[in-house]
């Protein structure tokens, strides 16, 4: 049997990085709605949204630890399975991945211990604080990793030293380096992504304790919050994707022409595909629906314009089709359905027949996947879209390899991590199931505010902010309360 | 300011940050098995519990900061480690999901699986790390492409698995010594009787090693002659290690930890100096050897690097501290426990 590195390399990076990415957009996004819940308990005092904060606590603990588990893993593998590419992008990817580890991993790491286990040690104002920290602390390890990975996509900001196997990228320029053209693009998309799939987590679980008619106050404040930062969020990832695709358009055309499946820069405008199959030996979408001159309209706000096609590309450079196609327009689509099923949620909220829709209710029961593949498939859309290159246009992905790891031991690996993976993705699901059905304590149950005996001022301050927070909310009803 | 010396002395603290912080919980780890009962169980892993994933990310951020400063260090050393890396990465995996599952189910058959791979999987972790740091002192295949020239079996070496053993004797010792501050009546008194033979055996197995290492590789001494300096810190150590005994006799638990934690620091200081300026030694010739000199990355991002290093270790330390102030005291169980 012929074991090629390069295939199975790139077999164990999908392998490790898809399941990876499984879990470090619920921490961000989940991290996101415990700070609105133990902010609006901050606000209020309402002992209900501690409630709700220390059950979503115990979830995101479970899938923080899982992130934890399996990112530290793809720390390792760039100098395992890709020496040849470590050894060209040290100097810019190493300083990024290296400042992640010093301004990231250790302040959610820190913070994350006070959040879990805190909640009777330290006062409500320290455990906020530490909540806060730790979602600052994921976004920040979201921002440096997205800058290293789009400066493989856009590189700038370096210059090349050395030759053939020995080149490498040096920073020339830091700042270029990290808002190199697609970073900030990809930043925004990859957060939102990231807030729309906690939101989506947490109204899946309201929805089926309202299905089952458990824990329904808590249920329907916390399916409140959830739906307010999802809908936010999946109309702001439109705005964000759109400036993404066109940001492709201009720094990786062969990429857009892939997401598309446009193979001929042809006359006039070119089409936009709602779906279909790309068929790459008859160089046509087939099957499909597509608005004509759609594509150009997105690209140039017209619809006439032409847009390059694959056949500008040189054969050697162009990226795979179908693979992109496919899950970009997946990605897409799920993208208005998110849209869709948030604003139905947020007009019948309003219209106070939300809870009584038990259709929609279900829906939101599945629709937590839905932003699960969308967050895989786009993923999958950007990396396989940038193929043949690991750097864009420096580095080709078949040179980027370690020499001198045989086949069979990367087989090896893969059979393993296939093995352990499968079986933390079963512990995962069991584990965050038997949290769900066992529910929210009653608020009345909860040990008495303040932590420990060391929190005693802070307990008197909180007693003096009660007070003023009262005249607070009567006046200015804070978010969620009327649920 | 001398800006690859800089970086080497940077990976060292956070080697030695590491080792001393995820070398006691590490340790616990591979003493749980010693306890049997369940609270027990849970108190000893509750120890660890909100402090061991920071401990972690001194390694991660060992990891980033050694792809940054030297990513021919970095590409090389792990390549060439493939398989015991990866089996290094399912401990570390196995390790942070056994102390995470294993409260979150009461049967009997779930909660001893969960203990076996903790214990299994702490083991495994030290004993790798220590066989590494053994191959990099006695040197590796390595040839003028600064590739990994060997296979396997040119890792699985007398020496190397000798500085597994020894790190999986101190790790024990500094967990035990851990483990007495955060527990109280029958199970500390269980502990405490655990500290004079892991003792024992950490002295035993520093003799050894030390002997070995002069034996076989001599050249560990180089440096110790160029900088007469550095013996300071050999007899520092030495002090360090005779305060653990004395700590322990006087009933003064606390600095027979701190003492440990000095040894520690102290032979991660000895590994450093046995090493510079080299990073992977290649046995086959000494010209094919990583050193910090043709390992690193441009001048102008270790300068860059370093500013980003200044710029975030305050707040590292001040959170680190924080954390372990919060979390003072004896281990008490919770609704909050694992």
């Amino acid at each position: 049997m012929d074991l090629d590195p390069v295939t199975l390399s790139r077999a164990q990076f999908a392998l490790t990085v898809m399941f990876h990415y499984l879990f470090p957009p619920l921490s961000i996004g989940l991290g996101a709605i415990l700070v609105l819940l133990e902010g609006t308990y901050l606000k209020t005092r309402d002992r209900r949204y501690e409630a709700a904060a220390r059950f979503f606590t115990k979830l995101f603990a479970v899938n923080f630890a899982v992130g934890v588990a399996t990112g530290i893993v793809m720390e390792f593998q760039f100098g395992t399975n890709w020496s040849t590419y470590s050894r060209f992008v040290g100097d810019v990817f190493g300083s990024a991945l290296a400042a992640e580890g010093i301004f990231a991993f250790f302040l959610e790491s820190g913070f994350l211990a006070v959040l879990v286990f805190g909640w009777d040690r330290v006062g409500p104002k320290m455990h906020f604080f530490s909540t806060l920290m730790v979602f600052l602390g994921s976004t920040f390890s979201a921002v440096w990793i997205v800058i290293a990975n789009s400066w493989q996509q856009t590189p700038a900001g370096f210059h090349l030293v050395g030759e053939g196997a020995a080149m490498r990228a040096e920073i020339t320029d830091f700042w270029a380096m990290i808002f190199n053209p697609s970073s900030m693009h990809r930043l925004n998309h990859v957060i939102l992504g990231s807030l729309v799939q906690g939101a989506f987590f947490v109204m899946s679980i309201a929805a089926f304790y309202l299905l089952k008619k458990r824990h329904e106050d808590f249920a329907k404040r916390s399916f409140t919050v959830a739906l307010v930062m999802g809908a936010v969020a999946s109309v702001a990832i439109l705005i964000s994707g759109h400036a993404q695709a066109n940001a492709v358009a201009v720094n990786q055309p062969a990429k857009l022409a892939a997401f598309e499946g446009h193979f001929e820069t042809g006359e006039g405008g070119a089409p936009l595909y709602l779906f279909g199959w790309p068929d790459a030996e008859a160089q046509e979408v087939k099957a499909g629906v597509a608005i004509p001159g759609g594509l150009s309209f997105l690209i140039h706000g017209d619809f006439d314009t032409p847009v390059d096609g694959l056949d500008t590309i040189p054969d050697d450079e162009e990226p795979p089709v179908a693979v992109p196609f496919v899950t970009y327009h997946l990605m897409v689509a799920l993208g208005m359905f998110f849209i869709g099923v948030t604003l139905l949620g947020l007009f019948l909220r309003w219209r106070g027949t939300l809870w009584e829709k038990r259709w929609l209710l279900k829906v939101f029961v599945v629709a937590v996947i839905a932003p699960y593949v969308a967050n895989q498939t786009g993923w999958v859309a950007a990396e396989v879209g940038r193929q043949p290159w690991v750097v864009y246009g420096l580095l080709r992905t078949e040179d980027a390899v370690s020499p001198s790891v045989p086949g069979e031991h990367i087989l090896t690996s893969i059979v393993l991590f296939s093995l352990i993976y499968l079986a933390l993705g079963a512990l995962w699901l069991v584990v965050m199931n038997h949290k769900i059905q066992h529910g929210p304590e009653d608020p009345d149950d909860l040990p008495p505010d303040g932590g420990d005996g060391e929190s005693q001022l802070e307990v008197a301050a909180d007693v003096r902010d009660r007070a003023s927070h009262h005249r607070l909310a009567e006046g200015d009803e804070p978010e969620g309360a009327g649920a | 300011m001398d800006l690859e010396i800089f970086w080497f002395g940077l990976l060292g603290i956070l080697a030695a940050g590491y080792a001393v912080l995820d070398g006691f919980d590490l340790g616990v780890g591979i003493l749980h098995p010693l306890v049997k009962d369940d609270t027990e169980r849970r108190i000893v892993i509750n120890s660890i519990g909100p402090l061991w994933d920071g401990n972690e990310v001194w390694l991660v951020t060992f990891g980033g900061a050694l792809f940054a400063a030297f990513p021919e260090a970095y590409a090389t050393f792990f390549s060439a480690f493939y398989l015991p890396v990866m089996i290094l990465l399912f401990g570390l995996i196995g390790r942070a999901v056994s102390i995470e599952f294993r409260s979150k189910q009461k049967s009997r058959f779930w909660r001893s699986y969960w203990d076996h791979s903790f214990a299994f999987s702490s083991l495994m972790v030290v004993f790798l790390f220590g066989v590494a740091a053994g191959n990099a002192i006695e040197g590796i295949p390595l040839g003028a492409d600064h590739e990994f020239a060997g296979g396997l079996f040119d890792l699985v070496r007398p020496y190397p698995l000798a500085v597994g053993a020894f790190a999986v004797v101190t790790s024990a010792m500094h967990g035990a010594l851990y483990l007495h501050l955060k527990t109280e009546d029958a199970l500390q008194a269980r502990v405490a009787s655990w500290r004079w033979p892991l003792f024992g055996a950490f002295l035993v197995g520093l003799v050894g090693i030390t002997v070995a290492t002069l034996v076989r590789n001599p050249e560990a001494l180089r440096n110790f002659e160029r900088y007469p300096a550095a013996w300071a810190v050999v007899l520092l150590t030495t002090l360090a290690v005779a305060n653990i005994p004395r700590g322990i006799a006087k009933a003064k638990p606390g600095q027979a930890f701190l003492s440990s934690g000095g040894t520690i620091i102290g032979l991660v200081f000895n590994f450093g100096m046995a090493l510079y300026p080299n990073l992977v030694v290649s046995s086959l010739d000494p010209a094919y050897s990583l050193t910090i000199r043709n390992a690193s990355s441009s001048q102008a991002t270790l300068a860059l690097m370093r500013n980003i290093a200044f710029l975030g270790l305050p707040f590292v330390l001040t959170y680190t501290a924080i954390v372990y102030w919060v979390f003072r005291g004896k281990t008490k169980l919770d609704d909050h426990s694992y």
